[in-house]
């Protein structure tokens, strides 16, 4: 019951807060809905036992893209901006492609339940304490079966950072 | 009805210390004001508060008063939802990371959760957006200046924070509370003697991530007026001086758990030393005995009358500690039963006792060394404490793996730990004098780029 | 728990509500925050999917989604910055010196 409560809570925290981040005017505004969205985002890989999950999501998402996200709106604020328009100019056009995408992924979902024994499965509700501790597990996970893409992803990190000095570095 | 008492016995306790916290917690932050305020004085041999109350210790409470009925001003053109959001947003961040803490091996404050220590940064990292949007809310130049500048010595600092309590939770394995000073009770030796590079990084950051002297610059008095509190009055201005102690006393209780052995007592697990259990209470009956000297010297009967009773009550509470460690000691049967109320009270003691040294070193530290300034702290951040803590990290795993190749534990782990910290030191020197070779050949009177990039 | 659909369907409304944003606002910042509304979305489809089969690969894909959503933006925001220093704007349409 809680389940189910947590859940429903969380999905139309991140749907709404969604649906506001994207028709704000205000830059800054739909920064802070765009943090309640990845914080609700951040709720239901807790409400799904990922624990490790949930607090790395509130880290490095929150704590430290949102971060960089609000620093670069506040340096580029232009009051200009608010009175312009707000959306492109084939907004139309977009809209009818996005809902029809929506259809099709949605039709594919609720047909999958109609045919007999090709349903999609239904998740087992294991009891949290019987789980091994999931930070373990993805720790375990992470250094032996998936070590070659951890490395790598330090790379990506490394090459990433000196990218974004090197772009952001006044010419002198 | 059965699965409602279910319910209610599952979340009752945790519901119950929450309600606690937020409604005791205001009140303590304005007595660490209080003490740092009386700290100041001493330090600049002055009295500090005298007025309200005996020895001015109401001297909060009037101050709170003045806080809530003070007029709400909103600069004009500022964003009022964003105005309203900042402050809840750093005070909420800062409880919320005070629910993953532990004060005893039973006495966790929420749940016992499994991620302890990452649950407790990750969320107090939360409120560098109260900072944030409370600069750019108050449509001002000189709090949007205020706001960046500390946002971004708060998100270099964090870095340093994290690489150095890595190193310590390499003994651990885990991240739960309970279990990291299990494991200091198990080894018997504190991690602050096994990784001591690591606390004193951690240290220094703690001090910068809290806005503390010498890194305030960013809401200093003399500095851009307050930073990016200039615009908040009344309430709203308390809101965020909740969260800056709240913040105080996170941090401190992370070190606390971390570096210094959470709720043991020093020299847990050596029987020999149980002696040291009457401690507390020593120190207890000494404060007491103290308020009694001093009471003929008062002026006044209200506060003879006053001294008095604080004597009674460290004396009171000297006795309640005794008496876990006094009945076993009469009658050994009655240890079992004692043991429980033995874990908490003094568990609780040793860290309360722990907690406020930690805060007593940052506002010593206040008062005794000047000011950074920000390009001088972001190069502390990134240029020394970054590598550092780093290096830590590696040179600490290296000392475990050799640590468990010659199979040692407890104190001996320090014969492989220490020639890793030399090392770090070593390292850390030289990067200093890397620094200030590549700093002769600069003219430090040129301007530096503030905003640090 | 709950049947796997409810995490999928959310999954879907985040994915969609992304890809409006990415195509329909003017705003560079606002395109790049939709962007990574998307990759939430991808996110919440794989983790759905651990408790299923008791293996936390889906978890692991996640965190590297993370990091890999860290880097893009960092990249992504110094590029607008240098942008902005040179032409004063961050609307797509104005964003046009490659055009012919």
């Amino acid at each position: 019951m809680l389940d189910k409560l947590l859940f429903y809570f969380f999905a139309a925290l991140a749907v709404g807060s969604a649906v506001l981040m994207v028709t704000r005017r205000n830059v800054v505004h739909g920064a802070i809905f765009l943090i309640t969205a990845l914080l609700a985002t951040a709720g239901i890989f807790l409400q799904l036992r990922a624990e490790f999950l949930f607090i790395v999501q509130i880290i490095l998402y929150v704590g430290g893209i949102m971060v960089l996200f609000v620093f670069v709106i506040m340096l580029v604020n232009l009051d200009v901006a608010l009175q312009q328009i707000q959306f492109a100019r084939q907004k139309w056009v977009a809209l009818l492609v996005a809902l029809a995408l929506a259809g099709q992924v949605g039709l594919m979902f609720w047909s999958s339940g109609k045919m007999p024994g090709q349903g999609l499965p239904m998740l087992t509700a294991a009891a949290a304490s019987s789980l091994p501790p999931n930070s373990e597990e993805v720790a375990k996970s992470l250094f032996s079966s998936y070590l070659l893409p951890f490395e790598i992803a330090s790379v990506l990190l490394l090459v990433a950072m000196i990218g974004a000095v090197v772009m952001a570095k006044k010419r002198t | 009805m059965q699965a409602t008492i279910e319910f209610l016995k599952l979340y009752w306790a945790p519901l119950l210390c929450g309600v606690a916290v937020v409604a005791i917690l205001p009140l303590v932050a304005g007595y660490i004001v209080l003490v740092e305020r009386k700290l100041m004085a001493d330090m600049q041999a002055r009295l500090g508060p005298m007025r309200v109350g005996p020895h001015g210790l109401l001297q909060p409470i009037a101050d709170a008063v003045k806080l809530l009925i003070k007029e709400d001003i909103i600069p004009d053109n500022a964003d009022k939802m964003v105005f309203w959001l900042a402050p809840v947003l750093s005070v909420g961040a800062a409880l919320l990371s005070l629910a993953g803490l532990a004060i005893g091996p039973a006495f966790q404050i929420a749940q016992d959760i499994n991620i302890g220590i990452l649950f407790v940064v990750g969320i107090s990292a939360l409120g560098i957006f109260g900072i944030v949007l409370g600069g750019w809310a108050s449509n001002s130049h000189y709090s949007l200046m205020g706001a960046l500048r500390s946002s971004a010595q708060l998100v270099s600092y964090e870095t340093a924070a994290g690489m150095a309590l890595v190193s310590a939770l390499l003994f651990t394995g885990t991240l739960n509370i309970k279990s990291i000073v299990e494991v200091q009770s198990k080894e018997g030796i504190w991690f602050v003697m096994l990784a001591p590079v690591a606390f004193f990084t951690y240290l220094v950051a703690s001090i910068a991530e809290t806005n503390r002297a010498p890194f305030d610059l960013p809401e200093a008095e003399s500095e851009l007026v307050a930073g990016y509190m200039t615009e908040f009055s009344g309430f709203r201005w308390s809101l965020y001086f909740l969260a800056e102690y709240t913040n105080m006393i996170v941090v401190a209780s992370v070190a606390t758990t971390l570096f210094l052995g959470g709720w043991l007592r020093p020299f847990a697990s050596v029987r020999r030393l149980n002696f040291l259990d009457f401690i507390p209470t020593l120190l207890l009956v000494a404060v007491a005995a103290y308020c009694v000297m001093r009471t003929p010297k008062q002026p006044t009967r209200v506060q003879q009358l006053f001294m008095l009773a604080v004597a009674g009550l460290c004396f009171a509470v000297g006795l309640v500690l005794l008496a876990p460690v006094i009945v076993p000691l009469i009658n050994p049967s009655l240890r079992v039963v004692v043991a429980p109320f033995y874990a908490g009270i003094h568990g609780g003691f040793w860290f309360i006792l722990k907690v406020s040294l930690y805060i007593y070193f940052f506002m010593w530290l206040r008062f005794t060394i000047p000011r950074y300034r920000f390009d001088q702290l972001m190069r502390l951040g990134w240029h020394f404490l970054i590598p550092l803590s780093i290096i830590n990290v590696l040179l600490v795993g290296v000392a475990l793996i050799a640590g468990s190749y010659f199979n040692l534990h407890g104190w001996g782990l320090l014969l492989v730990t220490t020639p890793a910290a030399v090392i770090t030191l070593v390292a850390a020197l030289m990067i200093l004098a890397a620094e200030k070779q590549r700093d002769a050949g600069h003219d430090p009177n040129a301007a530096s780029d503030f905003y640090a990039g | 728990m709950l049947p796997i659909e409810n995490y999928l369907f959310l999954s879907l409304a985040l994915f969609i509500i992304g890809v409006i944003g990415v195509v329909t606002r003017r705003n560079v910042i606002v395109v790049l925050m939709s962007i990574e509304l998307i990759l939430n979305a991808v996110n919440i489809n794989l983790v759905a999917y651990s408790p299923l089969s008791g293996d936390v690969a889906g978890q692991v894909f996640a965190l590297f989604i993370i990091a890999d959503a860290a880097a893009e933006a960092a990249v992504a925001l110094g590029i607008i910055i240098a942008f902005f220093r040179n032409r004063e704007t961050v609307l797509e349409d104005e964003m046009d010196l490659l055009k012919w």
